[in-house]
């Protein structure tokens, strides 16, 4: 019964995806309703399926996931085999995608405005401008509905089905499939508005980057297959695949099997999770509609690569274990904890409210691949879950603002850009829900203590990185959380705080109940979910709620990590977690409540110099990039492929080779089909013309002429009988 | 009597005139002229060898009589034929008529 759901709750986006393409297309009323009933009906299977996990237990379920399979492909003499599983680990991502992506399905209904009448110039591949209505005699501008409603339906709901895939498959090839189709997902709906150029340059520059990771990932995968014939979760993770790996050599960077695979899996996730050095395509992608970045960006994408390096942590766990090998963790942990200070140095120089959520996203996924990097699995998990709640919370928050703040454009007719925060300000008193949940979004992001979920696993990672004496990652993610609440209280309080700073901003007002409803939703999750996750050792608090996540998603890998023991507890990361928390909230709101003016310097501009300037243009990588690896390759198809290879090299011996065919035909017809064989023909012709020329001298016509030859004949005729008789 | 190839030489020289009349001569009636001749050179043929080969035998003599009938139905004929002619081509001049020169 639970492997039929677990089939089915891919099946309902897609099938929703293929009737809106295929059928639904005009009809906006009935491609939401398919794509949302899809998607409530997954959700459905999902919560029940949760309940169901609940009900076996995590040990249970860790060692009989709900599993199922089909003989996909004969190899030889067996089969490889695909399916689904649910076990705890799963379980728990399940539930937040199912949540998530319902909410976000039921937002975009009130973000692309269903049921407001057409636009004036709109076109399909532009972003909605507003209609022009009358009311009460005068006429005023609203906003329109969006020209490919049906269209963005269709390609989320292909969406939602790639991550429901990825969450729910038994093996690393269907995790791929589900990997690769949301990709493709994130390059259409980041370039949905295709008449624009940025959105087109940024859809490619986004599958391009994960591309780089992709290529990667299936080395990887490539060589986990030859060295161990499977590619399902059963055949990999059990101890003696593992420990084979584990103590097999790679051919390259003097490390295990096991070590090399999991690096190369890691970079995938580098790239579908926006780490750095591919992190580059991210905070483009915000020129997709304000779900899709919601989407992309907390419920599924770049939570699929940090769901993918906790699932193959088995396999890392084993390689750094071995110590004849050099160790894949380092790295890893190296790449996280960098990424996440250095994402949040440049958050707090963008203007942009979507940008300042986009380069918070590349810092917090950071979090978590630095905490699977030093071996704190089940906190990356946790702040997994917490992160996917508060931040889809924050995208579409933003969204929200970015809607009241357009519509106030709209009314006042000026040309404000509304997702310039400075252009805002005020909004608490415009949009109190957006602000509240907002609000509650935030702290959690900067982990404010107890009351919002962010702080229960943030807290967490820095509470194991210290505990397990990884000194330097412990620092630079206190101070990243520092910055993180800075700049989160920087968003806030330019935001919702203080005096509207344009008249947009005055003319601005609250979103409806379809998009404000999902962020109340989401706010319960990001304020409740951490209390699942309490520790018991947590002053006064501890103890009195179950600490039931850990244990939980720790089963899934029960037996397969090399022995460690529990964590001591300490205060010193707890304080230094809640100091920087809360001091980085009340220095953004302090620095940032002084400004008044739309066109006012940032004040950091002041502090930091010449150093603004390098945050704000993200430290040039995309300068470095296109430099380095942009222009040289297009150098290499434009100049050296086409130019010259193939104009060049490959044109010429085609011009050389007809040229002298053209010289030997030429010469065949000139020298020798002209004179040889029509001369012959020729000369046939002629000749017997000539010939008959010459005979034709005896027909004169005149009859006496045919006499006398008559005549002479008869005469000769005659002499030679006369000769022969006489000589017979 | 006479040798009969006395005959025979007058016939042939007659015939021969006859022969000349037809080939070489250009106007219309000449050519029937010699025509004639040739016919009376024929008929001094067949009536020398019946008075002295089998001059009992009277067919002989019809034979000679029926190529003088014959002769002058002929002459008949070609003058009337020569009358359509002339009156085709308005010239009694017989290299005139040569339609079917190439």
């Amino acid at each position: 019964m639970e492997t039929k759901i677990l089939w089915l709750l891919p099946l309902f986006p897609l099938v929703a995806f293929a009737f809106i393409v295929l059928f639904a297309h005009r009809n906006r009323a009935l491609s939401h309703t398919l794509a949302i009933l899809a998607v409530v009906l997954s959700w459905a299977g999902s919560m029940f399926l949760f309940w169901r996990a609940l009900q076996v237990g995590a040990a249970h379920l860790a060692e009989e996931p709900f599993h199922s399979t089909v003989a996909w492909l004969p190899i030889g003499k067996g089969f490889f085999r695909l399916g689904v599983q649910l076990d705890p680990l799963a379980a728990v991502v399940l539930f937040f995608v199912a949540w998530t992506i319902v909410m976000i399905f039921v937002y975009s209904v009130g973000y692309h405005n269903y049921g407001a009448p057409e636009g004036d110039h709109d076109e399909k591949g532009l972003p909605p401008h507003g209609a022009t209505v009358e009311h009460h005699g005068h006429k005023h501008k609203v906003p329109s509905i969006e020209p490919m409603y049906s269209r963005f339906f269709a390609f989320v709901s292909l969406f939602a089905f790639g991550m429901y895939l990825l969450v729910v498959s038994d093996n690393l090839l269907t995790l791929f499939a589900g990997w690769e189709i949301m990709g493709l997902c994130s390059f259409l709906l980041i370039g949905f508005w295709f008449k624009k150029p940025s959105a087109r340059d940024a859809a490619i520059k986004a599958f391009m980057t994960t591309r780089v990771g992709d290529v990667f990932m299936l080395l990887g995968l490539a060589y986990l297959y030859t060295q161990v014939g499977s590619l399902s979760y059963a055949d990999i993770f059990n101890p003696e695949t593992l420990h084979h790996l584990a103590t097999t050599a790679a051919p390259a960077l003097g490390m295990s099997a096991a070590g090399l695979i999991g690096l190369l899996l890691f970079i995938g996730t580098v790239g579908k999770s926006a780490q750095w050095p591919l992190h580059v395509w991210l905070p483009d992608a915000m020129e997709g509609p304000t779900p899709v970045s919601a989407m992309i960006h907390a419920a599924t994408m770049v939570s699929a690569g940090v769901y993918l390096v906790i699932r193959i942590f088995p396999l890392l766990a084993a390689a750094g274990h071995e110590a004849a090998f050099a160790s894949p963790m380092p790295i890893i942990a190296f790449i996280g904890a960098f990424t996440a200070l250095f994402a949040a140095t440049i958050a707090v120089a963008q203007n942009d409210i979507k940008r300042v959520l986009a380069y918070s996203t590349i810092s917090q996924l950071g979090y978590m691949v630095a905490a699977v990097g030093i071996g704190a699995y089940v906190a990356a998990a946790f702040h997994l879950v917490t992160h996917a709640f508060f931040k889809a919370l924050l995208f579409l928050g933003s969204g929200s603002v970015i809607h009241g703040m357009e519509h106030g454009v709209l009314h006042t007719g000026e040309h404000v850009d509304p997702q310039d925060m400075y252009n805002m300000g005020g909004l608490k008193a415009k949009m109190p829900i957006t602000f509240w949940t907002f609000l509650i979004g935030g702290f959690a992001l900067s982990g404010f203590p107890v009351l919002t979920a962010g702080f229960w696993s943030k807290d967490e990672i820095l509470a194991e990185a210290y505990g397990l004496g990884h000194g330097g990652v412990f620092w630079t993610l206190a101070i990243a959380a520092f910055l993180t609440a800075f700049y989160t209280m920087r968003q806030i309080t330019l935001t919702f705080l203080g005096k509207p700073r344009t008249e947009a901003a005055v003319h601005a007002h609250e979103t409806p109940l379809t998009m404000t409803g999902p962020l109340m939703v989401l706010a319960v999750f990001a304020v409740a979910f951490g209390w699942v996750g309490v520790p018991e050792h947590f002053p006064v608090l501890g103890g009195l709620l179950p600490k039931w996540f850990q244990p939980w998603v720790a089963a899934t890998f029960e037996g397969l990590l090399p022995e460690h023991g529990e964590l001591e507890f300490s205060y010193f990361p707890l304080l230094v977690s809640i100091s920087v928390a809360l001091g980085g909230l009340l220095v953004g709101w302090l620095v940032y409540r002084g400004v008044q003016r739309a066109d006012q310097p940032d004040p950091l501009e002041g502090v930091l110099g010449p150093l603004y300037g390098v945050l704000e243009n993200k430290y040039y990588f995309d300068e470095l990039y296109t430099y380095l690896l942009v222009k040289p390759a297009y150098w290499l198809g434009a100049v050296f492929t086409f130019r010259w290879m193939d104009r060049g090299v490959i044109d010429r011996i085609l011009h050389t080779v007809a040229y002298f065919s053209w010289r030997l035909g030429n010469f065949l017809r000139n020298r020798i089909d002209l004179p040889i064989v029509n001369g012959l023909g020729d000369a046939v012709a002629e000749g017997t013309k000539g010939a008959g020329r010459l005979l034709r001298v005896v027909q004169s016509g005149r009859v006496q002429h045919y006499m006398l030859l008559a005549l002479v004949n008869a005469t000769a005729l005659l002499a030679l009988v006369y000769y022969f008789v006489t000589r017979s | 009597m006479v040798p009969l190839s006395w005959y025979l030489v007058v016939a042939a020289l007659l015939f021969g005139i006859g022969v000349y009349g037809v080939l070489a001569r250009r106007n219309a009636v000449a050519i029937l002229i010699g025509l004639e001749l040739m016919f009376n050179a024929v008929l001094i043929n067949v009536v020398a060898f019946w008075r002295y080969l089998h001059p009992a035998q009277v067919p002989g003599l019809v034979f000679a009589v029926v190529i003088f009938a014959v002769a002058a139905a002929e002459v008949a004929v070609g003058l009337a034929l020569f009358i359509a002619v002339y009156r085709r081509f308005g010239s009694s001049d017989v290299d005139d008529i040569n339609l079917l020169k190439w």
